[in-house]
């Protein structure tokens, strides 16, 4: 057993199933599927101090603590979940979930199709941001969750914060929209199609049905996670990390690889490809680029907040280039047009995008406040 | 729990908001004026600060604020979104004077501003004697000062209706102590009141 200071611990994940078709906004219907889910903390009497972790891209329901003792790696927001940490488990009961299309275990294209008895593949159906909150709130009905404490997230986490305050505007107290974005710029959906073409164009992709041929996109995944990669950092942390350095002594002439930030890439590239979904990464990357609330409200997002009963605490990071803070800003102004309860702050921070996982001083001591605040709202 | 005493120049400012409004405080610092204002008076609204540790010290409050740079407007504030905007100790170390008066007109329909009064007796004896005024209201060498704007009572006034506003209510004290004999000469720290006039002066 794990006795890490101010860690969960050793943690497990459970599995819910769920028959009820879920329509999708793509016109599809999901006839039953599975979600895979982590709780930490324990849920009080009033079932009022829950905390849903929404992730991002890469993410997974697999939020904190260790599976085993040998585990090299914690869950993804370790640093930010656990005993007397910000998302406080012994005030909060918290849970992470793997989204709908996912590769962690949650039905995605890799599951089996029932009606064929073969991988979804490119059967599988585009969710959107939308979706997957309102499989999340099956979760919660499951759970016995009425209300949320908060539901946190960054990027295309904190849209799912945001939208869950939209969708189910009295089932969330406060929502943490953090270095997120109301809706995605051209630049960035165009980052996504570069994305995305790697992963369509690699001879290995089929269609999306690689499953059957034993094999995966993979070199197209490297590429998509590479340029992915580059821009959740900022040039400034880049140059902090890698400068100019050589892997070497001296210049090869050639093309290959030479310099530590390639060296660097390649490596993330790697490992990334080696245990994510290339048809995952297709719609997680779809799913940013359609999520825009504002869109069924006559394009006004003070309209599509109207309703909602939640505080919102929203953060962007300084050298964030990717979802600026100029996006959250969007974001707090249409909240305050709403007249909602918004604290709005720009962390000051040279991680670019990842600084949403990162541990900038006071985006810690911020998160910690808000929280504490949050707790003493919903233990009484 | 008591409500802990609010400092006197912000009391005073609590004394002219009425119960159940909306209001901007502007610099909220670690937001002592609407913590207050929340709990004894049923009151909304937002901070708006540039210093992270006050935002922090504000979130622990429980107060919401929103962190930026007052220097560049109040753009993210509607039209006549408050009853009050306040402006509390910090004009006088802003660079856009006119702007920011100009946004308290436009978000809300009284603004109330507070400053150290330059005209208070012991600035001006300082600066007969030859010396720029070092004083409790304000305690800063010419060279380490923030204070850019400093101003006193009867110049503001000039200023705030040039601007298109008109003075309501204005005070005067020393030592958190209301100075109604010669305010001008004897308060350190001014109060002013101030609503939208009927003719746009710009």
């Amino acid at each position: 057993m794990i006795h890490q200071e101010h860690s969960v611990g050793l943690v497990r994940a459970q599995r819910a199933e769920f028959d009820t078709p879920l329509a999708l906004q793509g016109g599809a219907v999901l006839p039953s599927y599975e979600l895979v889910f982590e709780t930490y903390g324990t849920l009080n009497a009033a079932r009022s101090n829950a905390i849903l972790i929404c992730h991002a891209l890469s993410g997974s329901h697999h939020v904190a603590g260790r599976y085993t003792p040998e585990d090299k790696y914690p869950g993804w927001w370790d640093n930010m979940v656990g005993p007397g940490k910000p998302i406080d488990t012994n005030r909060f009961f918290v849970v992470g979930v793997n989204n709908l299309g996912g590769c962690h275990g949650s039905t995605g294209p890799a599951s089996i199709n029932p009606q064929t008895g073969k991988p979804w593949g490119s059967q599988f159906p585009v969710v959107v941001v939308n979706d997957w909150v309102h499989a999340q709130a099956r979760l919660a009905d499951r759970l016995g969750i009425d209300r949320w404490a908060a539901v946190i997230g960054g990027s295309l986490g904190g849209m799912q914060a945001l939208r869950w305050s939209v969708t189910f505007p009295h089932r969330v107290r406060h929502s943490l929209v953090i270095a997120s974005a109301p809706k995605l710029s051209a630049q960035n959906i165009a980052f996504n199609d570069v994305a995305r073409n790697a992963i369509l164009n690699d001879p290995n992709f089929h269609g999306g049905d690689y499953y059957a041929h034993g094999t995966s996109p993979k070199y197209g995944l490297r590429l998509a996670r590479m340029l992915g990669h580059i821009t959740y950092l900022s040039d400034e942390g880049m140059g902090g990390k890698f400068g100019r350095q050589l892997t070497g002594n001296e210049y090869g002439f050639g093309f290959g690889s030479e310099f530590e930030v390639e060296s660097y890439l390649r490596y993330q590239g790697d490992r990334f490809a080696d245990v994510f979904d290339a048809n995952t990464y297709l719609l997680m990357t779809k799913a940013l680029d359609y999520f825009d609330p504002a869109r069924h409200f006559g394009g006004s997002l003070p309209a599509a907040l109207a309703e909602t009963d939640a505080r919102f605490l929203v953060v962007s990071f300084t050298s964030d280039w990717r979802f600026s803070p100029e996006r959250s800003r969007d974001i707090v102004r249409a909240l305050l047009a709403a007249k909602k309860h918004v604290t709005y702050a720009e962390i000051e921070s040279v991680h670019g995008h990842d600084g949403f996982l990162m541990t900038d001083e006071p985006y810690v001591r911020l998160m910690d406040a808000y929280l504490k605040r949050v707790a003493e709202e919903v233990n009484p | 729990m008591t409500a802990p005493a609010l400092r006197p120049d912000l009391a005073r400012i609590a004394n002219w908001i009425a119960p159940g409004t909306h209001v901007l405080d502007l610099g909220c610092g670690d937001g002592e004026l609407l913590a207050w204002l929340g709990r004894q008076k049923q009151v909304s609204g937002y901070g708006v600060e540039i210093d992270m540790d006050s935002v922090i010290a504000a979130t622990a409050r429980g107060v919401s604020v929103i962190h930026r740079d007052l220097e560049g407007g109040l753009a993210d504030f509607g039209d006549n979104s408050f009853d009050y905007v306040v402006l509390s100790l910090t004009i006088q170390s802003m660079k856009h004077i006119e702007l920011i008066l100009d946004e308290m007109l436009r978000v809300a329909h009284t603004g109330i501003v507070t400053f150290p009064n330059f005209g208070y007796w012991e600035n001006r004896w300082q600066l007969a004697q030859g010396r720029m005024p070092v004083s409790e209201t304000i305690p800063y060498q010419w060279y380490n000062t923030p204070n850019i704007h400093l101003c006193t009572i009867n110049d503001f006034a000039d200023l705030i209706t040039q601007r298109g506003g008109q003075i309501s209510t204005q005070m005067v004290l020393h030592k958190g102590e209301r100075i109604e004999f010669l305010p001008n000469l004897r308060g350190s720290l001014a109060l002013v009141r101030f609503e939208r006039s009927g003719r746009n002066a710009k």
